[in-house]
């Protein structure tokens, strides 16, 4: 399995200067990772903990006054290799939504209100498909029927779909020129329940079915705990715990995954669960060293003055925490059967 | 024993469009609940979006009429609040406290100064030194203090410390009952708990009770004392919290518990949708059930 997505020390700042004070805000802080064919990979992390940032950033839709101060980041689709930030905009052009899409939060505000789906297919995924007209119309209705969705949604207008087919319908097109890269951002958040856990199923059977990468960005650990292979942990601009999924949940390596994780509420569950003190940091004034240290219970004197690596702590699996061996997962995750290797 | 509250058959019908096409939505039907005042609880509003949940809350603040039933608080009913003075007693009673903590408090003011409002305006506090004892006296209770928060705007706080922010503001009149519309949705996952641990302790040691609405059942079966689970208008299943979401027995809440995302196979990559047409088939003949009351205290409505 290649790496669609190669990231080496990515550092993007908002750089800003507002009477002749300089600011900076480092929402990406040294984020060296990389994503790899036919996964889907999970970011989680608080509200201004700089998910939002990072997707931008790979999904190289940043402007003013964000910046990349400093990084590279390359694309592999095939045989073609691509770093966004280095090529010219043509070339980067060429990749969006044919290789490279994006399923937006506000399916509302994603669909133009007064034009009926179709028009938006259009608008999307006709110049990057490169089809004739009839031909690009039966294709847009045999990806949606593998979807599950009636075709006839193309004829309609945004606001006589529910949220959960909205949603559908957006998931539909971000997915129908097959891009091998997919990044989802909070997809499902808005939604219900039960359709949460519809919409999570069909994201999953259309990864499964184009063998694409998908990067599923939310802050509910039980969705990425369904969904997910590997799952990274962002805190404050930084990737602090990356491993796959069933590790990350039954032996976190990292004090603030375990948290996240015990601090689950489950039902059938009734013991006392502890929230973490303190509140997320500001990027603007970050705190020195490890920059959980503040809310750490583990924390010692060297966190506070010392930044802890991004290091191997076993196999696929890494934590930036000096007491790493340390941490013992906060919360029993049951066992079910083991899976069945196909 | 004396009620705090009595819903007692309480429907609401929203009538949409004109004289030729004249439609209805049924938002709430045939509701009926009592909360004691001797035994404060948390008591748990379950539903989807459109399953009437925040009409009901909206009823019970007397925010709307009721087409049909009674809601009683204290003994009285909306209707019996005609004078300004009966509704200001009956606002330092009852309090609401929002999902959304950035969109409660305006950005451009300093949050205090809505504690500030309601320590005069409920409490009937005077003298500065009256409104600053009720305001610290009230963030204490949440575990904040009036030195952390006077001067602060909303962006310079997290979600979490708003949110105790605003139920602190609930909580300046010694209310008998929180409202509580979805209060930890919008809050980040490492301070949602504190949150769902403080309405807890509230009703511990203030005695306070709080109708808890929420979609989320995994915190509902943390806190909750009772709970009464809505589909489409309809009261479906109510009972003991633990009793009711442990076995489920209508078929709706049967999907709704299935529907929640367990963390106990993570990275199993099991994920199947669930089945809803039970549940919709149970729901069509909604209009014909009725409540029935089971052996182990709760009431399940059967065709």
């Amino acid at each position: 399995m290649g790496d669609v997505l190669t990231v080496r020390n990515l550092k993007a700042y908002y750089q800003m200067a507002y009477f002749g004070v300089d600011r900076e805000v480092r929402a990406v802080d040294d984020v060296t990772l990389t994503i790899r064919e036919n996964e889907i990979y999970g970011i989680a992390g608080e509200s201004s903990s700089g998910k939002t940032s990072l997707i931008k950033t790979f999904a190289a839709a940043i402007r003013p006054p964000l910046k990349i101060v400093d990084g590279s980041m390359t694309y592999r689709f095939g045989d073609l290799e691509i770093d966004p930030y280095k090529a010219s905009k043509e070339d980067v052009d060429a990749i969006r939504w044919k290789h490279l899409s994006y399923i937006m939060q506000g399916s509302m505000s994603l669909l133009n209100p007064v034009r009926r789906v179709k028009k938006t297919f259009e608008d999307f995924a006709f110049k990057p498909m490169g089809l004739p007209r009839a031909e690009f119309w039966s294709k847009v209705r045999a990806h949606l029927e593998r979807l599950g969705l009636s075709p006839n949604v193309l004829e309609a207008y945004p606001h006589q779909l529910s949220g959960g087919m909205r949603q559908r319908v957006v998931i539909a097109l971000a997915t129908v020129c097959q891009p091998e890269f997919v990044i989802a951002d909070e997809p499902t958040t808005a939604l219900d329940v039960v359709v949460q856990k519809d919409v999570l199923a069909m994201i999953r059977d259309v990864q499964r079915q184009m063998r694409s990468s998908v990067v599923f960005v939310t802050h509910d650990m039980s969705v990425h705990a369904n969904i997910t292979d590997r799952i990274g942990i962002v805190y404050a601009g930084r990737l602090v715990e990356e491993g796959p999924t069933r590790t990350l949940f039954t032996a976190p390596k990292h004090p603030y995954t375990a948290h996240l994780v015990a601090s689950l509420p489950r039902i059938g569950d009734t013991t006392p669960k502890a929230a973490l003190e303190g509140r997320p940091p500001n990027l603007a004034d970050p705190p020195s060293g490890c920059r959980f240290h503040p809310r750490c219970p583990l924390a010692i004197e060297k966190c506070k003055t010392d930044v802890p690596p991004l290091e191997t702590v076993g196999s696929d699996h890494r934590s930036a925490c000096w007491r790493s061996d340390e941490v013992r997962p906060l919360a029993k995750i049951g066992t079910p059967e083991p899976e069945v290797v196909a | 024993m004396s009620t705090l509250l009595e819903v007692s058959n309480v429907s609401m019908r929203f009538v949409m469009g004109g004289l030729f096409s004249r439609n209805h939505i049924d938002a709430v039907v045939d509701a009926n609940f009592t909360l004691s005042a001797e035994n404060p609880e948390i008591f748990t509003i379950i539903g989807e979006s459109g399953s009437g949940k925040t009409t009901l809350a909206r009823m019970i603040l007397g925010l709307e009429k009721p087409t049909a039933g009674d809601i009683l608080f204290e003994g009285k009913s909306a209707a019996e609040r005609n004078t300004r003075a009966a509704r200001l007693a009956f606002m330092r009673r009852v309090q609401p406290v929002f999902q959304n903590p950035f969109e409660t408090f305006n950005p451009l003011k300093q949050v205090d100064r809505y504690l500030e409002a309601t320590a005069r305006s409920l409490l009937g506090a005077r003298s500065k030194a009256d409104v600053d004892a009720a305001m610290d006296d009230a963030l204490q209770k949440v575990g904040l203090s009036l030195k952390e928060i006077a001067g602060r705007y909303a962006h310079e706080l997290s979600g979490g410390q708003l949110q105790r922010v605003a139920i602190a503001r609930a909580l300046i009149p010694n209310p008998a009952l929180l409202i509580a519309d979805e209060p930890v949705s919008m809050v980040d996952a490492s301070l949602r708990m504190s949150i769902v641990n403080l309405l807890k302790e509230l009703r511990d040691t203030l005695k306070v009770s709080v109708i808890y609405i929420t979609h989320d059942l995994a915190t509902a079966y943390y806190i909750s004392d009772r709970i009464i689970i809505m589909q489409k208008g309809h009261v479906v299943e109510m009972g003991p919290a633990r009793t009711v979401l442990d076995t489920p027995e209508h078929p709706y809440s049967q999907l709704l518990k299935s529907s929640v995302l367990s963390i106990d196979a993570a990275g199993m990559g099991d994920l199947r949708p669930a089945d809803r047409a039970m549940a919709e088939a149970a729901w069509s003949r909604a209009g014909q059930g009725a409540l029935v009351a089971r052996d182990d205290g709760r009431m399940v409505r059967t065709a």
